[in-house]
């Protein structure tokens, strides 16, 4: 059916085309700030008022050096890597686990243990409590505390469950006819159908635990050696306490490329997942919209 | 009752014995699934259970020599502590202003956000926005947090637009009493209104197409079928969404007020949460801090279940 342009619509185009390049901008622009800073001349940097859009002066790679220098970063960024891949084995394997146990629906006292885990949803001990079971449990300045509490939970346990009941029983029996033990269903059977909700669910811990830096402040008070990548950002970026000094660099430039060495840190530690975030796009979209589903 | 055998050696209609033989059987026959299960509700029992059972820590002086155990009892005395101390006002102040703003703010946002975005055609730009849109989503809460820090430190880029706009200095807006509230809620808006579209766009796009059509045919406009097909089709999901979010207002976490806050803006940034981890982690207070907690645990699942209640009036279904 054709339709007619009239001028109020035409109106109501350009607005809402300059609020959504606007609100694009918004998104962009502090991003773009903050690369175009770290490459620029830190005393022109420190009298500029505005937002930077490109470099200023001249293309200056010196905080790059001062941070490709700072060990600490590195090593936390190594135990960020290797918590997320431990943390989301943990959790793949277990909530795999959970989801096939609990939608046998042979089970017996299946819903009263569904409600045993779901009731956690709902209240929980909190903070300090857990806090007094890591330390208990000997977990406190260890990577133990990193990565095994919040492996498993409701949420993802529940969406597994829900895919895994949507598979033909049929498949499952004559696999069992052929000789196949639970294992064997479970990974060769079930999993590879369950493909889509397995990949969410790690793309969710894995962002999850990338961003943590509770679970450190809260457990690793003293091994810093320990700190992933985000505790090590945030003695940078909001607590002022890096400490830079190598016997590469003087003392005096590092307090004045201060600035720029924390956007450089920005940088280094943001941009790969800003990089490969659009290729997986789609997965967070189909994440939010089973989780919807499911609530 | 007679007991009756059933093929695979289970019986039927036994009673209590013949439930007992069943299960002793589905277990042997099962022993995978059975130890399988074991692992999952020793692990829910470990770090969801024991931690419940932490909660008595909060009526008693808490000593971590001693354990829950052989501290000593001290009845609601904590509760009496805090709600008579000289925080509790500011705490519960902070925690229901920051929540209700972060609601009024970022409820809203997402839905005019994919409204808006519906409206284009052109598919490239619609998803090269999108794209963008959802880039804040991706920067942790360490360095989003960070930015916003030197955004509205004196001399920072936002600082500096807030006085060319008042005429005045460019101040640490951060310290500021006034827009220190706003700041937190700005900062969740700027990373998560295209994340919070997505849902929308997806219930957008389910829309009836021949709705429109129908509507065309009336003579409706761009507005009317707006207003009258496009708003009630994804009602369900701001319904949803609304309640959903209901249920979490007075949860505001602790992790980006830990990172934004300092004692210089206490008196309108500390929130429940904040509080509760300064009193345990820093102070080692355990009995007053698990009080606090489970005062605002309490507070969070009388919203939860409420909502819920709600929910499943509306529509039928709930989360539990």
């Amino acid at each position: 059916m054709k339709y007619k342009l009239k001028f109020s619509r035409v109106l109501f185009l350009t607005v809402d085309v300059v609020a959504l390049l606007g609100i694009g901008f918004v998104c962009l622009a502090p991003i773009w700030h903050v690369v175009m800073a770290s490459v620029s001349d830190p005393t022109v940097l420190g009298s500029t008022r505005g937002l930077v859009f490109y470099p200023l002066k001249r293309v200056d790679t010196t905080a790059y050096h001062i941070i490709l220098q700072y060990k600490k970063l590195w090593v936390s960024y190594g135990n960020t890597i290797l918590y997320i891949i431990v943390h989301c084995g943990l959790t793949g394997v277990f909530t795999t686990i959970a989801g096939y146990v609990l939608s046998r629906k042979r089970l017996y006292f299946r819903n009263g243990f569904m409600m045993i885990i779901s009731f956690t949803m709902l209240f929980n001990g909190g903070m300090i409590p857990t806090y007094i079971l890591i330390r208990k449990l000997g977990m406190i300045d260890t990577p133990f505390a990193i990565v095994v509490p919040g492996m498993l939970n409701v949420f993802n346990i529940l969406i597994m469950r829900t895919s895994m009941e949507g598979i033909p029983v049929e498949l499952e029996e004559s696999a069992r006819m052929d000789g196949a033990g639970e294992l064997t269903i479970m990974w060769k059977i079930i999993l590879p159908l369950c493909k889509t909700t397995f990949a969410v669910i790690m793309l969710f811990t894995a962002v999850a635990k990338w961003n943590d830096y509770m679970s450190a402040l809260l457990y690793l008070p003293t091994r810093t050696d320990l700190y992933p990548l985000q505790m090590v950002l945030r003695q940078i970026l909001i607590t002022s306490t890096a400490d830079y000094t190598n016997a590469a660099t003087m003392a005096n430039t590092i307090s004045i490329y201060k600035k720029s060495v924390e956007y450089a840190a920005i940088v280094v530690s943001t941009l790969p997942i800003l990089c490969i975030y659009p290729f997986i796009q789609k997965y967070f979209v189909t994440g939010v919209t089973i989780g919807a589903v499911k609530s | 009752m007679k007991s009756q055998k059933l093929a695979g050696g289970y019986v039927k209609g036994g009673g209590w014995k013949g439930f007992w033989h069943n299960l002793g059987l589905d277990i042997r026959r099962n022993k995978v699934l059975y130890l399988f299960l074991s692992l999952i509700l020793l692990y829910f029992f470990i770090f969801n259970y024991i931690p419940m059972g932490g909660l008595l820590m909060a009526f008693q002086k808490y000593s971590p020599a001693k354990g829950i155990l052989g501290s000593r009892w001290v009845g609601m005395r904590n509760f009496v502590d805090f709600f008579s101390g000289p925080y509790v006002g500011r705490l519960i102040r902070n925690t229901v202003w920051i929540g209700v703003l972060d609601l009024v703010v970022n409820f809203p946002a997402p839905i005019i956000f994919a409204l808006l975005l519906n409206e284009i055609g052109q598919k490239h730009f619609k998803k090269i926005i999108q794209t963008v849109s959802y880039m804040p989503y991706f920067i942790s809460a360490v360095v989003a947090c960070g930015l916003v820090i030197s955004f509205t430190q004196a001399g920072g880029v936002i600082s500096n637009a807030v006085a060319f706009l008042h005429d005045g200095q460019s101040i640490n807006l951060l310290n500021d009493h006034g827009s220190f509230r706003m700041i937190y809620v700005l900062q969740n808006l700027w990373q998560g209104v295209g994340y919070g579209s997505i849902i929308y766009l997806a219930a957008l796009s389910g829309v009836d197409q021949e709705l429109y059509d129908a509507a065309r045919m009336d003579g409706a406009g761009r507005w009317k079928q707006t207003l009258h097909v496009t708003i009630p089709g994804i009602m369900p999901t701001i319904i949803m969404m609304f309640i959903l979010r209901m249920g979490v207002v007075f949860s505001v976490g602790a992790d980006k007020i830990l990172l934004l806050y300092n004692p210089a803006n206490y008196e309108v940034a500390d929130v429940i949460n904040t509080y509760v981890f300064r009193m345990g982690v820093t102070q080692q207070d355990y009995g007053l801090s698990t009080a606090v907690g489970l005062f605002n645990s309490i507070i969070g699942t009388i919203m939860l279940l409420s909502s819920n209640k709600i929910l499943k009036k509306l529509t039928g279904t709930g989360m539990f």
